[in-house]
């Protein structure tokens, strides 16, 4: 059944935000600490889970991916809500933030690489020198 | 002729789907018609979405963009925070913590780096610009990371609107910047093999833009930068309203 699959999301989804908010509360600041992350971490799992058990059915799975393809959507919508007059007139941090920390990151993929190739090679000689 | 006018008004949700609905396809044809496909139609999509909320702004002088335009009302509901944060958790349907296994550890750190490099960044670049709270601030950061994280991170925390609408265009320039630098920078980067297009949708991260990016560069390595990058929307969202922005109120106080 498709509900199962939208239930499973919303319980999941609740928790987060519980999680979250209570949280908050425990470090004594008025907000949601990481919600939406716990949320998407316990669907992870209970899907995971489900999964294991041969319990996913594709019907289950609609339910979810219905609301997940309506997210670009929603994002749209909620771009269309925002107070963006009030916030044109520091459009030029939009620029710099959308372009200079993508840009170091960009340097950073080789070097990681380099890291990761240097890493498996080493894994490989400890294991040729044990042999 | 009232009477339609009411209807439409109370049923908003509806001219909000369809008016959704329109603005996608119209984005999609422009994607297609004028930048070959190299600016992806989410991104247009969502730009549109910045300039109707200023026009909303500019016609009402409200703060709410649009839906401060009566018959646009219903966007406030399918714009807010609860379908949101619905629908994105519902991405993480797809994901399995036996592909991030894949990837192993250079994945993962490539995940925390960016993030965590996109936060730092963000941040400094708006404490340049003279932003001085913690909300401001880390919500601006998050925007650094995708055009996601930003604004749930900046509900979580309670920042403006403004504030909210910056960090969604942050991340909607990085979305097409990375689409259009990745095939362009691939050669210097070493993009041209299933580990490094790993660490590449770890380190960068925003879904559309990492999988257009590969797709231009070289589409066999698509699957690879999305196994990663599926993951960094949902740690920015767990990492951005949380330990970073604590750490920031922390330094801030």
């Amino acid at each position: 059944m498709m509900i199962y699959g939208v239930a499973i999301l919303a319980a999941c989804f609740l928790m987060g935000k519980v999680l979250g908010e209570g949280l908050g509360q425990l470090i004594g600041i008025d907000a949601n600490v990481g919600g939406v992350g716990f949320s998407m971490i316990l669907l992870i799992a209970a899907t995971q889970w489900m999964h294991n058990r041969r319990w996913l059915t594709e019907q289950f799975e609609s339910g979810v991916v219905f609301w997940s393809n309506l997210y670009i959507p929603v994002i749209v919508a909620m771009s269309v809500i925002q107070n963006v007059k009030g916030a044109l007139s520091s459009g030029v941090i939009a620029i710099l933030t959308g372009i200079i920390p993508t840009a170091l990151c960009f340097f950073l993929v080789p070097w990681l690489s380099n890291l990761s190739r240097a890493n498996s090679k080493e894994v490989l000689q400890e294991k040729e020198n044990k042999a | 002729m009232k009477s339609l006018t009411d209807i439409l008004i109370r049923d908003g949700l509806m001219i909000a789907l369809i008016s959704t609905g329109l603005l996608i396809a119209l984005s999609a044809w422009i994607s297609n018609r004028f930048t070959n496909g190299k600016i992806p139609g989410p991104a247009i999509a969502i730009f549109s979405g910045l300039a109707l909320a200023y026009l909303g702004g500019y016609l009402t002088g409200g703060s709410n963009g649009l839906a401060d335009v009566g018959l646009f009302s219903g966007f406030a509901l399918l714009g807010g925070s609860l379908l949101r944060d619905f629908t994105i958790v519902a991405t993480a349907m797809g994901a399995r913590f036996s592909e991030m296994k894949k990837a192993g550890l250079p994945g993962v750190l490539a995940l925390v780096l960016g993030v965590v490099v996109s936060f730092i960044v963000g941040v400094g670049l708006a404490g340049l610009m003279g932003y001085r709270d913690a909300e401001s601030l880390a919500t601006i950061g998050a925007g650094a990371c995708t055009f996601i994280v930003g604004p749930v991170t900046g509900s979580a925390i309670g920042a403006t609107s403004e504030v909210i609408a910056l960090s969604i265009a942050a991340g909607v320039i990085k979305s097409i910047a990375v689409t259009i630098a990745t095939p362009w920078a691939a050669k210097s980067m070493g993009l041209n093999n299933p580990q490094s297009a790993m660490i590449y949708g770890g380190l960068i991260g925003t879904t559309s833009g990492v999988a257009a990016g590969l797709a231009a560069t070289d589409p066999k390595l698509v699957p690879y930068g999305a196994i990663t990058a599926t993951f960094y929307t949902g740690l920015g969202c767990l990492l951005c309203p949380s330990v970073l922005y604590l750490i920031l109120r922390w330094m801030l106080n």
